[in-house]
């Protein structure tokens, strides 16, 4: 096998599925530390995302990508819901109280999605799309869309974190919460920001992994364990880690084709995370261990 | 003839009943006792279940097996097999707070799941595993159906009993205490760990036994046999409504939800097939809400744990 082989049927791919983790795990890294628990919703609530996208586009006809915005406000309002009727008044209770209601909004939110839009897969557009060539670099239009998407939409949130008021809210918030709350900072706006971008990202994740692959009512909790793992490989709290974490999962889960039966590629996203939590629980990027 | 049928039906929920007790009773001592989250319980079951049947079933053409033992080593040998999952996740997830174990045994039950299907020298992938012999199985059908419920019910006893015991001898104490205050139990010398570690492969062994008991009774066990997030999630409403912290409230809670649960499943196969299919999803909608509420409204369950210092109180008082 050459390298452009290599290149074009492994890394490619992974990169884009590591784009697509990416998305999630920057939600889920946020949440982990500013509102310090594991949220096992996430998964579920990108495939609602990109259910909703999948509503506008048949409804509207329009192509996927005009379709995001609309689907990531759509997604950023249901996690804000979710998080007044379910999450609110629990933060005084042990976190761990959270994660388990959690667990029940992935059944609950799996489960809209199912009797709303059924259990059969779907795809926003019909027909096979075959790849352009770039100097032996096979590559399709959405495969470059969903890689630009995710470096936009990290970029600008890193922005946002490192140059706006609120932005250093939230990351005072991170830091230390009770520090943040005395110097003045409204507690309940950084939450509600916070789920904002979670869930913004949460349905960007989803839209392109509809766009790449197929929609289907299972495919968000499939990418629950392969988003921890990015997310703690990363370090959790760490913006870029979780980045860098997802496209590691990404290519690994592609690469480990070569070397494991491909009924194994789930696996990889785990034995990442044992082994991280075994050897370097702070992640690559010296996040936080809660 | 209507009677006899809905006495059979009783005894088929009885010893579900049982069999899911069983499993919230594991979720009990990693819960209850020492506050850790277990979201894979149905991993841990189909160990349980697939160690058993292989141990127990005769030879079949390409898969591993024909060993034949009593039901009652494949039993054992289900409790083992649950326990030597849980130890080394146990060991690398229990330094940190049990989020990560949560996620951790999420990923656990999702790769059981990926070698039940496809690791067909061990399981028969798709086909699963049949021919398991069920205690009493010879019998005429209504008589082999009791006799397995009162096996199911003395096995539940005996876990009912050593929890129980468990649970109030200075043991539990030590898991409550390090459940409710990490620190002060640090700080006490106790190994806590050590002790987390106990507590999740005692748990999973009974959830294993859990396991064995359904492949036994159902004479088969196929991938399809349970539905991992299903499974996993009732077990803990099951807990969480009956009363995390009490035993005798693990299996009341069991006996609620699985009888609310099948009870719903009848009326929702009354309708056409089309409304059928969604009403399955209304229901476990329906389920996770109920999980929020008694979370918002009675977080203690319905039969609260005892409270330690009237337990300690009874104790001394003399009588």
């Amino acid at each position: 096998m050459d390298m452009l082989e290599l290149i074009n049927f492994y890394i490619l791919p992974g990169v884009v599925l590591g784009s697509i983790y990416a998305l999630g795990a920057v939600g889920i890294t946020l949440l982990f530390a500013i509102l310090r628990y594991a949220h096992l919703a996430h998964g579920d609530l990108a495939t609602l995302g990109a259910f909703i996208a999948l509503a506008i586009v048949t409804s509207l006809g329009i192509h996927p990508l005009v379709a995001l915005p609309f689907a990531m406000i759509a997604t950023a309002a249901v996690a804000i819901g979710i998080d007044k009727v379910f999450y609110e008044h629990l933060r005084e209770r042990p976190k761990i109280v959270t994660v388990m209601a959690s667990l029940g909004i992935a059944l609950m939110v799996r489960s809209v999605v199912q009797v709303v839009w059924g259990v059969d897969s779907e795809s926003y557009v019909r027909g096979i799309v075959r790849p352009e060539n770039y100097f032996g670099l096979r590559i399709k239009d959405r495969e470059i869309w969903t890689i630009l998407f995710m470096i936009a939409l990290v970029g600008g949130l890193q922005m946002f974190l490192s140059r706006s008021k609120w932005g250093k809210a939230m990351r005072a918030m991170s830091d230390n919460p009770n520090l943040a709350l005395l110097s003045g900072i409204d507690n309940k706006k950084v939450v509600m920001l916070t789920w904002v971008i979670a869930g913004g990202l949460c349905a960007a994740s989803g839209v392109f992994l509809g766009i790449n692959t197929e929609l289907k009512s299972m495919m968000g909790w499939h990418m629950l364990l392969p988003m921890f793992a990015a997310a703690i490989l990363g370090g959790v709290g760490r913006v870029e880690g979780a980045v860098l974490g997802g496209l590691i999962v990404g290519i690994a889960e592609e690469l480990s084709v070569l070397v494991l039966p491909s009924e194994y590629k789930a696996a990889m996203a785990f034995a990442i995370l044992l082994f991280m939590l075994l050897v370097r629980p702070t992640g690559l990027l010296r996040g936080k261990v809660l | 003839m209507e009677l006899i049928g809905l006495a059979n039906y009783a005894l088929f929920m009885a010893i579900f009943i049982g069999i899911y007790a069983l499993l919230a009773l594991g979720l009990n001592i990693q819960w209850g006792f020492a506050g850790l989250f277990n979201a894979g319980i149905a991993g841990f079951f189909a160990v349980g279940a697939y160690t058993s049947a292989i141990l127990t079933s005769p030879a079949a053409d390409g898969r591993l097996g024909g060993f034949e033992l009593p039901f009652f080593v494949g039993w054992f040998g289900a409790m083992v097999a649950a326990a030597l999952i849980a130890w080394p996740i146990g060991k690398i997830c229990l330094r940190f707070r049990s989020d990560y174990l949560a996620i951790a045994t999420i990923g656990v039950a999702e790769i059981i799941r990926l070698v039940i299907k496809s690791e067909a020298e061990l399981t028969n992938s798709a086909r699963g595993i049949t021919g398991i012999p069920r205690p009493f199985g010879d019998l005429p059908y209504v008589e082999s159906q009791a006799a397995y419920l009162a096996l199911v019910i003395a096995v539940l006893a005996v876990a009912y009993l050593l929890v129980q015991r468990q649970f109030n001898a200075p043991w539990g104490r030590m898991m409550r205490a390090i459940r409710d205050n990490e620190l002060a139990a640090r700080a006490m010398g106790k190994n806590i760990e050590y002790r987390r570690l106990e507590a999740f492969i005692f748990g999973s062994a009974l959830m294993g036994l859990g396991g064995a008991l359904f492949a036994h009774f159902n004479r088969s066990i196929t991938p399809e046999a349970i539905d991992p997030m299903v499974a996993t999630f009732l077990v803990w409403i099951m807990l969480i409504l009956g009363g995390s912290g009490n035993n005798r409230g693990a299996i009341l809670g069991t006996a609620v939800v699985w009888i609310i649960w099948s009870m719903s499943e009848i009326a929702t196969d009354q309708l056409p097939h089309e409304y059928a299919v969604k009403a399955k999803y209304i229901r476990l909608f329906l389920i996770g809400l109920m999980l929020q509420l008694v979370l918002r409204f009675r977080p203690e369950g319905l039969l609260p744990e005892p409270l330690r210092g009237k337990g300690r109180a009874d104790e001394h008082s003399p009588s």
